[in-house]
């Protein structure tokens, strides 16, 4: 299953912020149950493309080397987002250190605003993850891996 | 800077970061029993006083759990030995443990954090 809530990347400034895009097309399986007949972006899959936007932000400053897990959020909506809409995600690391990070965001439409928050991370440990698990590096894997080089190459060389 | 301006910092920090009201913010509230705290609020809140007061809190000054690590030297049957109790005056100066002492298990270590600890750490750090 594909869990990416962003298209790409097209501002990645590693340890400063970051900006990604998400266009909203009706093929998209939510819209058909969010609502029958009014097609609105569920409001817990904007936070999702903020969080992982703001997630990789974080992750960067450590190379990738510590999984970031989300831990604490809190956010206000302004309006919905339909179908066709471009969301851009826009996020600022507020604070980083050893244990955490914090970052604000902003989703807009063009000019409007539709969405802001503050999103607390938290770096989990090897140590800390439950016995038995075979992959210590949960979070910057598989798919996101795609996300990873992307924001990279925009840090290094633009759109 | 005053204690009344620390208190008075400090209360709108925890507004913010624990979502409660200023009123619940008293000096004798405690972060985790009153407040409901969460051990990632701990973070935000050593976040948001940093930028307040503009300084560095090192993690294991206002985090509970990071006190003593896990050391079996300063903890033995779920109560803080008396070597535990004398790092936990050196390391923590700031924190009031006259009623901790009487009885000091490790699950209630969590109530020395209150409001009125951090005014006292956070006076420590920035002077009067």
């Amino acid at each position: 299953m594909r869990w990416t809530w962003i298209d790409r990347f097209i501002k990645f400034e590693p340890g400063k912020s970051a900006v990604a895009v998400k266009n909203l097309s009706l093929a998209e399986d939510h819209f058909a149950d969010h609502f029958p007949g009014f097609p609105v972006m569920p409001a817990p899959l904007i936070l999702e493309g903020l969080a992982q936007t703001g997630g990789i932000l974080v992750g960067a400053a450590n190379n990738f080397e510590k999984n970031v897990v989300l831990a604490k959020m809190s956010a206000k909506f302004h309006r919905d987002a339909s179908a066709g809409e471009q969301l851009t995600y826009t996020t600022l690391l507020l604070d980083l250190n050893d244990t955490g990070a914090r970052i604000s965001g902003t989703a807009h439409s063009g000019h409007d605003l539709i969405a802001e928050a503050e999103i607390m991370f938290a770096h989990v440990s090897p140590a800390q993850l439950p016995p038995g698990l075979t992959d210590t590096k949960f979070v910057f894997s598989g798919e996101l891996r795609h996300l990873l080089k992307m924001a990279e190459s925009v840090a290094k060389n633009g759109i | 800077m005053t204690r009344d301006e620390i208190f008075t910092r400090v209360r709108t920090t925890l507004v913010d970061a624990l979502n409660v009201d200023d009123n619940e913010v008293t000096p004798a509230a405690r972060l985790r029993a009153d407040l409901n705290a969460e051990s990632i609020d701990f973070l935000d809140i050593v976040f948001r006083l940093e930028k307040q007061f503009a300084l560095k809190i090192p993690r294991e000054d206002l985090f509970p759990e990071a006190i003593f690590q896990g050391d079996p030297a300063f903890v033995a049957n779920g109560k803080i030995t008396p070597d535990g109790l004398a790092e936990l005056e050196t390391r923590m100066p700031y924190a009031d443990l006259t009623e901790f002492r009487k009885d000091p298990k490790l699950e209630k270590m969590e109530d020395l954090f209150t409001v009125n600890l951090i005014v006292t750490y956070l006076e420590s750090r920035v002077g009067k």
